[in-house]
């Protein structure tokens, strides 16, 4: 998930400009769907690449024949296209189908742009894991979305750099840390990996493999836990090893991080299942050298993960044709046909559990094609998940991440610093949002 | 040129006998401007050129060869983004030709009327409209983005090409420019003259004062043009239909394309390289108005 600094200023600077003009913001009345009859036409904001060829077998499918017509406008990804869509709420005039992150989904919901479709698709509940499915109801009876895709996070290394320095596999993050000290000590010159600052998602994704859970609600309060013990206990092991020069502090998706891993400088990467796309293009050399494995765990027999990634379709609360919206985000993420195309035409990998050991995962990723059974591995990856906990300022929270993280990893200071600097932060903005936080 | 020739006066006029030491410290005087315009000139021209280098490099090479290397695949990077979507990026360019070209033109327009306007009669109220003028110059235009959004959405013309055209076309800076060119250029003497004969306003704009102020009309085209070309912001709010974005939007497409599928970096380069090129040939262009003197007029004062 490169968030790179652009996006960031833009969606910064719109906040900014949004709050000016909030209270310029006209006020209407939702206008309710009614029943439907006659033909449909539907815009669809998404940022998936080869979405308007999935979307063409549903115009020339089951939309031709409930004569619901879907017209994708392609978007850039990131927060930057939250607060687009918010924009668009404001005035009214959002499309009829957005996609958003997982994480976005709370900072949508709490601005009223996304609409309960729980009476459409509550049905679809069976097709996701359980953690998945919840992340889409906010813990509430409503459904705000379908999920689409995930990113269930994986270990993966360069097996024969492994072979070469006689490296163990980590099973355990104490392993991870032994491993990354013995290549230091076999070759000083090289790393197991690095701990980029400027990936919030990451650093979310593990302290979700390590039982955080970062917002939840009590009665009508928020509560704030982004320095609870399990996230601390992260931000330690991360900052000690940075700290001792265990591993690199550079950040990711640079041409110098693409460099480090093509070169075999960096060996190792803590990342997602949509990693092989990530290394095609940053280490074309190494084309077949790498494996995959679970993440380390935390203690040994565990088994969870934690993901970094991922998306879902919602509905917005200012489409006019609510149900048929519906039917298709459900149509899209569920049906056999629209998520073979959705793997072929665009590289996803499916949140609906049954798709991910159909056809278009039978055979492993062209770039670990020394793995055969990558996808039956990633499945099963993709089943320990744990609950995640969002809230309605994540892009607060990432954006403090980026800065106190960034600055505590290039020093080489104290991460619980950084992470109570975190906590603060985000629990200052939902008071000023207007949100009820409990102490 | 004037100030210069005031200055060589002194220096062969003066004492002969400091004449031999005056060679070494006028080169020494100006070696520091010579360099300083060098360093000015390296800093703002490195990232060009690694632009147009790394837009020959391939996927394979982009990161791995060293960085000014030129590499092999320009070809085959104008290949592939030709075939991106259909060709869409030429769409894109055609789009941005548009909204620059168009836009900077009415803008010209616009800002030529009022800042004539300004200079030239004097009505009740002339400085107050000034002055708000000036402080709309101060207003960034990014601030202003969201607004119009939500203005335009009531007219129903977000997602338009119109919704991009209009709120350029008025440039606070422009007009601004406009007038203080206009009341240098344009001498009060011609245009009493020009009511004397008998001519009317409009003809007395038209054709007395519009040909004096065309290199300073030309400067207010170039700025608005890069502006519009550039601009990120308004377009973004404004259009959610990719086949009406400019190339910035497109390109900011390409290289935020979701976690499962990788920055399109070779495409993005490519692209941003053709992109500068129009930007380029328009200077050379229009360089030659500027060549006429600033001072040029029809007195002599």
């Amino acid at each position: 998930m490169p968030n790179t600094k652009r996006s960031r200023l833009v969606a910064c600077t719109i906040a900014v400009a949004l709050g000016a003009t909030a209270l310029a913001a006209c006020g209407s009345s939702d206008s309710d769907s009614k029943a439907e009859s006659g033909p449909v036409s539907l815009t669809y904001w998404t940022w998936t690449p080869g979405m308007d060829k999935v979307v063409d077998l549903w115009n020339k499918g089951p939309g031709k024949k409930d004569q619901i017509t879907v017209t994708v406008k392609k978007q850039a990804s990131g927060d930057t296209l939250v607060t687009k869509i918010l924009t668009a709420h404001k005035a009214k005039t959002a499309p009829d189908l957005v996609q958003a992150e997982y994480q976005a989904l709370p900072t949508l919901v709490s601005n009223d742009a996304l609409a309960d479709i729980s009476k459409q698709v509550g049905d679809a509940k069976s097709d996701f894991a359980e953690g998945v499915w919840q992340q889409t109801t906010l813990g509430t009876d409503a459904v705000y979305a379908v999920p689409q895709d995930i990113g269930p996070m994986m270990f993966y290394y360069r097996a024969d750099l492994f072979k070469k320095y006689g490296l163990k596999v980590p099973t355990t993050w104490d392993e991870f840390a032994e491993t990354a000290r013995a290549l230091k000590k076999k070759a000083p010159d090289k790393d197991l990996t690095t701990f980029s600052a400027n990936d919030s998602g990451l650093f979310a994704g593990l302290a979700q493999q390590a039982g955080a859970k970062w917002w939840t609600t009590s009665g009508d309060k928020w509560k704030v836990g982004i320095n609870d013990a399990a996230t601390k206990k992260v931000a330690d092991f991360w900052g000690g090893l940075v700290k001792e020069g265990a591993i690199d502090n550079q950040p990711m998706y640079t041409p110098s991080w693409n460099k480090a891993l093509n070169t075999g400088k960096q060996i190792a990467w803590v990342s997602a299942v949509w990693a092989p796309g990530t290394l095609t293009t940053a280490a074309p050399d190494t084309k077949g050298k790498w494996a995959m494995a679970p993440l380390p765990q935390w203690s040994a027999g565990e088994n969870v993960t934690g993901s970094w990634g991922g998306s879902s379709t919602a509905v917005t609360s200012d489409s006019a044709h609510k149900e048929a919206a519906a039917k298709f985000a459900a149509w899209l993420n569920t049906d056999g046909t629209a998520l073979q195309a959705l793997a072929k035409e665009s590289g996803i990998y499916p949140a609906a559990t049954n798709a991910q050991t159909s056809g278009a995962f039978a055979t492993p990723p062209a770039y670990f094609s020394n793995q055969s059974d990558f996808y039956t591995k990633a499945a099963e990856i993709a089943k320990t998940t744990a609950p995640s906990a969002w809230g309605p300022n994540v892009n607060v929270a990432y954006t403090t991440f980026n800065d106190a993280f960034g600055a505590a990893a290039k020093n080489k200071s104290d991460f619980t610093a950084a992470l109570d600097k975190m906590q603060d932060a985000t629990v200052a903005d939902l008071k000023k949002q207007g949100f009820e936080v409990a102490q | 040129m004037s100030s210069l020739a005031v200055q060589k006066v002194p220096a062969t006029a003066g004492t002969t006998g400091t004449a031999q030491d005056r060679p070494p410290l006028r080169r020494r005087i100006s070696l520091v401007p010579t360099v300083t315009l060098l360093i000015g000139a390296i800093y703002t021209l490195l990232p060009v050129a690694w632009v147009v280098i790394a837009s020959t490099k391939s996927g394979r090479e982009l990161f791995s060869t060293f960085t000014f290397l030129p590499g092999s695949g320009f070809a085959d990077n104008i290949k592939q983004l030709n075939a991106y979507r259909d060709g869409v990026y030429w769409k894109w360019m055609g789009n941005s030709a548009l909204y620059a070209g168009l836009g900077a033109l009415l803008s010209t327009c616009v800002s030529a009327f009022s800042g004539y306007a300004l200079a030239t009669y004097r009505f009740r109220g002339r400085e107050t409209i000034f002055n708000v003028l000036l402080a709309g110059v101060l207003m960034p235009p990014i601030i202003l983005a969201i607004p119009q959004y939500l203005l335009l959405a009531k007219a129903d013309l977000s997602d338009s090409y119109l919704s991009v055209l209009l709120p350029q076309i008025l440039s606070p800076y422009g007009v601004y420019l406009a007038r203080i060119y206009a009341a240098a250029a344009v001498p009060t003497d011609v245009v009493e003259a020009g009511r004397m004969d008998g001519a009317s306003e409009w003809r007395i704009f038209t054709r007395v004062a519009l040909p004096m102020m065309v290199p300073g009309l030309v400067t207010v085209f170039l700025f608005q043009f890069v502006a519009v070309w550039n601009n990120f912001l308004l377009p973004y709010i404004m259009l959610s239909d990719d086949e009406k974005f400019p190339i910035t939007l497109g390109l900011y497409t390409l290289l935020e394309q979701g976690a499962n599928t990788p920055a399109l970096y070779t495409l993005v380069i490519t692209g941003a390289f053709l992109a500068v090129l129009p930007l380029i040939a328009l200077f050379l262009v229009v360089q030659r108005f500027w060549s006429l003197d600033l001072l040029s007029g029809a007195v002599k004062s």
